[in-house]
């Protein structure tokens, strides 16, 4: 099949090819050509994407991010270049911590004028490069099947993450025999490690003479789309298992060799064991320090296996007795060839009365306080059992993330999208759009504080336009919550800056004619959140939220996970 | 706190880099082949920069296998940072292989000129009995000035530089940084490259 088309029909060829149906993007100068033949794809006969227009390219980005994360897809953006390229950088970044596969398309001046300080010129394969997967500066047109399959290749394989193609515009209006090509094989890149068995085997002894085994679960497992082979493993030896923020949905949250959440903010009682446990087992987790505390002290009793597809994870953080690199999908049956039946109840068992501290110290009352303000925890809970585990979990950054993932129910796969490694406060709004998309059909619950809801609110636009579903809960307490908490905490009560002024959010969401309503008392609570489900498309539903809620337990920063702390 | 002054802030490098830092940091020399496409010398220069490791010398240049690029970093750091630096330069997508080695591992050599002030060097016969001394070539001479080269290790060409410029005789001093070849038996990057082929061959992932 060869035909002279121009670079950027090449682009949508080479778009289709790799199954893209949905588009997030800004227009802008130097990416004009492209979004000329996207007129075309876009609608009639040759339609072959929906284009999604935000509101600002960070939104595209998360809303690339928030596709991605629950349809397993890749997520794309287009932009312009310059500014519109810089504003995607927090999203890539975001995508790069959190392993999220995107492509971000970014027009970029014409190679004649690179280096020129020409308008709208940004070096942005310099400044992608630290923060993606791969970056790369396509010049000509015909580099466009090549690069574009490259791309996608790399963003979906082996550990996810984030492309950026800088798109040149003379190589968007070159005209060239455009041939598609498939790139399923870089010489220096291996996303599959291959398994070594006497790894697995000397995992599978250690796990065999186990008196106290404690399971870590990551995003990897998702990832890897392992979850069945992640049960396998567990119920054979009978493992209870800790997931961390985005491995929520990895492991079903009732099921019962769930412990809950790992971290700062996660579980009381699998924080503690992971320090009096004998084999620590992290499937598809980096041992971020949101997990670990303090690493001078974390889990030194344990022999630690870690499973992970990326190599270089291995002794980054934590010391590993058994490295186990490769795909979780192959590596967890493997290992569970060679461990043997067991029997851990006595273990297990050991978890409850800690649980039960918790749920009497700190659960109870987040989720079913009897008097005072309203609390994040029960608004959370109240939605998750009215959506019964059905609904999409999103998140902004901060006490509303804290509150959400603890408190919302996760028998689903896919089902949570949240800035865990970077921490983008903005990356809600945009990344529920971008869930409503990528898994249509599925209500999307999309949490959000007033801090975080102000920082990409543009993106009302873009639900407004689109009609996106988003159910948007603005947990309002007027404060930046989270750095409120810590000034409480560690910073002797200076509460600097964090109290904001905000605007009359009712008025905000009749300008974008968006349904709204209000809670300020608990009574009212139960009745708002079924009348937001019940009411199809957007819709805000305000929280007035106690202004000086705690998240808790906590470990303090930098401190050992064992001193967490319950009040 | 004090104010750095300016010739702290904007020192020259020494030409002795670093005595050893901390106990447990040693000299380790860093290999990385990669593929021929740009920007990957700042993405591997970055590994470096963002865990606070002071590169001390670097040679790029083509390897004997055509389209591979080999650079030659060295670098003091404890065992378990150069660890970590060869993941995190191997996870490069575009890198091929990095592999970290001590001094006993590597076959190892600099290379120097000097550019010395030929007047100086006919009033003092010093400095022909230094070079002579030191093993270095006079690779030109001009009534205006007389290049020397000196190849060896860093030690051996900082003892030639510091006895000819106590004379006060150098003009110029350029240094190469380390090149250097391993000491083992195995080939690492041709075996990698042959593993490589056989599974593209097999159809790839």
């Amino acid at each position: 099949m060869e035909q002279k088309i121009t670079g950027s029909e090449a682009l949508m060829l080479a778009l289709k090819a790799q199954g893209v149906k949905t588009i997030f993007g800004y227009p802008g100068g130097s990416i004009m050509p492209v979004y000329d033949a996207l007129y075309d794809y876009a609608r009639g006969e040759k339609k072959a994407f929906d284009h999604i227009l935000v509101r600002h390219e960070q939104g595209a980005t998360h809303a690339a991010e928030g596709f991605a994360r629950v349809s397993g897809e890749v997520g794309v953006a287009i932009v312009t270049s310059g500014p519109g390229a810089t504003n995607t950088l927090t999203g890539v970044a975001d995508a790069m911590i959190d392993s999220t596969p995107i492509v971000v398309i970014a027009g970029q001046v014409p190679i004649t004028a690179l280096g020129t300080d020409a308008f709208q010129e940004v070096d942005l394969v310099g400044l992608a490069q630290p923060i993606s997967k791969w970056s790369y500066q396509i010049r000509h047109a015909e580099d466009i099947a090549w690069a574009v399959s490259r791309a996608f290749y790399i963003a979906r394989s082996g550990r996810p993450g984030p492309v950026v193609l800088d798109f040149a515009k003379n190589a968007q209006t070159e005209l060239v025999d455009f041939k598609m090509e498939k790139v399923d094989f870089v010489r220096s890149y291996v996303p599959y490690p291959k398994l070594k068995m006497n790894h697995v085997q000397e995992a599978a002894d250690l796990i065999n003479q186990a008196k106290k085994p404690l399971a870590l679960v990551g995003q990897g497992v998702e990832l890897g789309n392992a979850q069945d082979e992640l049960i396998a493993f567990l119920e054979k030896a009978d493992i209870p298992a800790g997931r961390t923020m985005l491995g929520l949905c990895a492991l079903p949250s009732d099921h019962p060799l769930n412990v809950g959440m790992l971290g700062m903010h996660g579980n009381y009682a699998v924080n503690l064991k992971e320090q009096e446990c004998d084999v620590l087992i992290a499937i598809g987790m980096r041992f971020s320090d949101r997990v670990t505390g303090s690493l001078k002290t974390y889990a030194k009793q344990a022999k630690v296996i870690h499973l992970d597809i990326d190599k270089s994870e291995m002794n980054k953080n934590v010391k590993v007795t058994v490295p186990v690199v490769g795909d979780c999908k192959e590596s967890l049956p493997a290992l569970t060839a060679l461990i043997n039946k067991a029997d851990h109840s006595e273990w297990r068992a050991s978890f409850k009365p800690l649980d039960e501290k918790e749920r009497a110290k700190v659960i109870e009352p987040a989720i079913h306080p009897a008097e005072g303000p309203l609390l994040m925890g029960e608004v959370v809970n109240e939605v998750a059992e009215q959506t019964q585990g059905d609904a999409v979990l999103v998140t902004d950054v901060g006490q509303n993330q804290l509150f959400a993932t603890r408190y919302f129910k996760y028998p689903k796969r896919r089902s949570l999208c949240t800035s865990g490694g970077l921490g983008t406060m903005g990356y809600g709004m945009p990344a529920a759009i971008g869930a409503t998309f990528g898994a249509p059909g599925r209500t999307v619950c999309c949490f959000m504080g007033d801090g975080g809801f102000q920082m990409c609110i543009e993106e009302l636009g873009t639900i407004m336009e689109q009609q996106a579903p988003v159910k948007m809960i603005l947990l309002n307490n007027n404060y930046l919550g989270n750095v409120r908490q810590w000034q409480d905490m560690f910073w002797n009560r200076r509460k600097s800056f964090t109290r904001m002024m905000n605007p009359c959010y009712e008025l905000i969401a009749k300008g974008y004619a968006i349904p709204y309503d209000v809670v300020t008392e608990r009574i009212d609570l139960q009745g708002a959140v079924a009348r937001m489900l019940a009411t199809p498309g957007p819709y805000i539903l305000e929280c007035a939220i106690k202004e000086d809620d705690d998240v808790l337990p906590m470990t303090p920063p930098g401190k050992s996970v064992e001193e967490m702390q319950l009040g | 706190m004090q104010k750095k002054s300016d010739s702290q802030i904007h020192s020259a490098p020494s030409l002795t880099g670093r005595a050893g830092g901390e106990s447990s940091e040693s000299l380790y020399t860093i290999l990385v082949f990669s593929e021929n496409i740009a920007g990957i010398l700042n993405q591997v220069t970055a590994v470096f920069t963002r865990r606070q490791v002071n590169i001390e010398s670097l040679n790029v240049c083509a390897s004997s296998t055509p389209g591979v690029h080999k650079y030659t970093i060295t670098c003091y750091c404890t065992e378990e940072m150069a660890k970590v630096l060869k993941a995190q330069i191997e996870k490069r997508i575009d890198v091929l292989q990095a592999r970290y080695y001590t001094d006993d591992e590597i076959f190892l050599q600099e290379t120097s000129l000097m550019k010395i002030s030929t007047p100086a060097v006919m009033e003092n016969a010093e400095v022909c009995r230094i070079v002579r001394h030191h093993g270095a070539r006079i690779v030109e001479v001009n009534p205006t000035y007389t290049a020397v080269e000196k190849t060896g290790t860093t030690e051996e060409i900082l003892s030639l530089f510091n006895a000819l410029n106590s004379l006060r005789v150098v003009r110029q001093f350029a240094r190469s940084g380390r090149i250097c070849i391993t000491r083992g038996t195995r080939e690492e990057l041709d075996e990698y490259l042959e593993e490589r082929e056989k599974e593209k061959t097999k159809g790839g992932e």
